[in-house]
């Protein structure tokens, strides 16, 4: 007996460019689409799309996309045999993950307890360290320490993990050494952040980190870890099946604004072959040890000139910047999700995974850098995306054939879902009408450029964006079409100051948008 | 069935060997228009007209309504019709479309409340809009006289959130 479950229909619990693109790969596969939409979402592309639409509730998320109970009766309201849950919203929740088993749906991503393993910070890293995987110096800030006057919580949650184990705060920063940054343990996105240079400030950052991450995720824990000034942020794709694990290559995420990524690559430029060969066995450890089952990342922070990296986290979804691992490996990354929701054993093993050529993804996103990166919600007039390659590419006929999967579910070595040669793959939910709601995040498109090298595909992501206009909402794409002539990214593996710098840079070094206030701008969080 | 990459693929491949500048494609359906860049390259200007299969109630028992497009007043980025503000009052606006918080994060003290005296750079609200929290200035030195939201109601852009009774 197999002992797979064929899906036959499946709910996408999302919105946005990642519902279309996954309504596109079940489409491709045969496999019926229902989409869960908030009644701000009610006419975008992915319901148009969709086999069947189901409105879950009013536009605030909280009501609706973040509804387990909403998810999972549309779910079984729809005779759905699985959820998608894309990237965001509910896709790392292991309520709804178990919500879903009990109502004998399968939930297409890890299973509840490496949700939990994976979502709760110290947790992770405690299992980055049984698994042999370097983390920073660091360690968990006692309650009584963040919180002035409260009683002494019993243990530690990291134990002996980290150098600093437990005790007086001052003491451990100092262990761990100034510049520290105080995480929290719930945390993610960049959210309960803070930088901490001297023992001055340290016990007021360790409060306001607690008190926001008690707000944002409803857990006060934090933790402390060595503040690495000129880190780069270095991902492992992984595919789990529960036993075996692969890699699908490295993405290079360091170019950020305020934690948020901005622009990714694969592979990751300039690494030495030795470092990126540890990333990849490192990730690919964790994940065994967590006998990681579906797609997911290891996130890594890298002292290139130290030759040395860092666990950070893992996120136990599809992820925004998965297009370039699918360009560079021709692997359709949900398509393996969907198999492996099956319960098939992993199609691909590592030797069947190669890499072609480099990939560059821009996160296109409705804000303003000329005003402080103002978010711009309203209607879209008119979108207009490149197609096909650019003109100075052989971006044959070929290439853009390759274009074409093939309808049933097994793998395809050498065809993926963006060719595997000179090409240009834009993921959007923009279109004519498009609404852009002021309840969701700001991403707009991905636009991702993928040649035979690194140089080629910045040429052919320029050209690409030459081609991109977007009306009726601000958008980011002039920072991006400036930051691709900057030297500075085309020399590549830059930092994760790099932007900043950039924006802060006098306006007479470069033309435009963002010189302004990198510091002053509003504030990125959940409230609630 | 929608228009696929694949579709768009072919239809550019067969485009490319012919001396056109550009297509346009409209069925019941979606409508499609091509174009040679003037750098080079094409571009995709592309359509879904279907409308929404919306088939099912909503798990709560709400009716669902027909599908189509969403109610969107409000939230185009635009000023609200005329907030106005009552005589020797000073209206704090909306400065985006989004969600009013009176209060830094949920469970916490309200900025500020009626009668508190503020200065033009007093933070008195938030707007959340795309997960970014706006902070509102009350803009004129003064005294709260009304706030005129509920705490996590929706304003459009432009809406009066809060009344001042400005200084004398």
């Amino acid at each position: 007996m197999s002992g797979y479950r064929v899906l036959r229909r499946v709910l996408v619990a999302n919105r946005g460019e990642i519902a279309v693109r996954v309504i596109r790969t079940c489409r491709r596969l045969g496999i019926e689409t229902v989409l869960t939409v908030s009644d701000a979402d009610a006419g975008s592309l992915p319901a148009r799309l969709a086999d069947q639409v189901i409105r879950i509730g009013p536009g605030p998320a909280p009501a609706s996309y973040l509804s387990v109970d909403a998810v999972v009766s549309a779910a079984v309201a729809a005779g759905a045999d699985a959820v998608h849950p894309g990237y965001g919203f509910l896709s790392e929740n292991a309520r709804l993950a178990r919500a879903c088993a009990a109502a004998g749906i399968v939930f297409i991503g890890p299973a509840p307890e490496t949700l939990e393993a994976a979502g709760d910070k110290l947790a992770a890293r405690e299992h980055a360290v049984a698994a042999g995987l370097p983390v920073l110096p660091g360690g968990p800030v006692r309650p009584e320490d963040g919180r002035p006057g409260r009683p002494a919580d019993a243990g530690s949650p990291l134990g002996a993990a980290g150098p600093g184990g437990a005790g007086d705060l001052v003491a451990l920063a100092e262990r761990i050494g100034y510049p520290v940054l105080v995480k929290a343990a719930g945390g993610g996105g960049g959210r309960g952040l803070r930088v901490v240079r001297d023992a001055v400030g340290l016990a007021a950052a360790v409060a306001v980190a607690s008190a926001e991450a008690e707000a944002a995720f409803g857990d006060p824990r934090v933790y402390l870890e060595r503040y690495v000034e000129r880190g780069r942020h270095v991902e492992v794709q992984l595919l789990g099946d529960g036993e075996h694990v692969i890699h699908l290559g490295d993405r290079d995420c360091s170019v950020q604004r305020r934690y948020q990524k901005l622009i990714e690559e694969a592979p990751a430029p300039g690494l030495d072959d030795g470092l990126r060969e540890r990333l990849r066995t490192a990730a690919v450890a964790l994940g065994e040890h967590l006998r990681y089952r579906g797609a997911g990342t290891v996130e890594f922070l890298v002292d290139a000139d130290r030759d040395e990296f860092y666990f950070l986290e893992v996120n136990a979804r599809i992820q925004v910047e998965h297009p370039v691992t699918e360009a560079v490996t021709g692997i359709d990354i949900v398509a393996e999700q969907l198999a492996i929701a099956e319960n098939r054993p992993l199609r691909l093993k590592q030797a069947d995974v190669t890499f072609q050529g480099h990939a560059i993804e821009v996160r296109v996103n409705s804000e303003d850098p000329a005003s402080d990166f103002r978010p711009s919600p309203g209607t879209v007039t008119r979108a207009i995306f490149p197609v096909g390659a650019h003109h100075e590419i052989s971006g044959d006929v070929a290439a853009r054939s390759a274009r074409h999967l093939p309808a049933d579910r097994e793998p395809e070595p050498g065809a993926g879902a963006c060719g595997r040669t000179a090409a240009v793959r834009v993921d959007t939910h923009l279109q004519a009408g498009a609404t852009v709601p002021p309840y969701y995040d700001s991403l707009l498109a991905k636009v991702i450029g993928h040649s035979t090298d690194r140089g080629h595909a910045l040429a052919v992501l320029r050209g690409a964006l030459d081609r991109c206009a977007v009306e009726g909402v601000a958008t980011n794409l002039g920072l991006h079409r400036a930051l691709l002539a900057d030297p500075g990214f085309a020399a590549g593996a830059v930092d994760t100051g790099y932007l900043a710098r950039w924006l802060a840079r006098p306006p007479a070094a470069g033309a435009g948008a963002g010189a302004r206030g990198a510091e002053h701008g509003p504030v990125r969080g959940d409230h609630g | 069935m929608d228009l696929t990459n694949a579709d768009v693929a072919d239809i550019l491949a067969l485009l490319d060997s012919l001396p056109y500048d550009s297509l346009d494609l409209e069925t019941s359906r979606f409508r499609l228009t091509l174009r040679r860049a003037p750098g080079g390259g094409w571009t995709e200007e592309s359509q879904v007209l279907a409308e929404p299969s919306t088939v099912t109630a909503a798990p709560d028992g709400t009716p669902a309504t027909a599908g189509g497009a969403p109610d969107i007043s409000g939230i185009s980025g635009e000023a609200a019709a005329e907030a106005g503000a009552p005589d020797g009052l000073a209206a704090v606006a909306a400065p985006l479309p989004g969600t009013f918080y009176r209060a830094p994060r949920p469970g916490a003290d309200p900025f500020v409340q009626v009668g508190d005296a503020v200065s033009a750079d007093t933070v008195v609200a938030i707007v959340e809009t795309m997960k970014l929290m706006n902070s509102v200035p009350a803009g004129t030195p003064g005294r709260v006289s009304r706030i005129c939201l509920e705490n996590g109601e929706f304003t459009p852009a432009g809406a009066t959130l809060m009344l001042i009774e400005p200084d004398a």
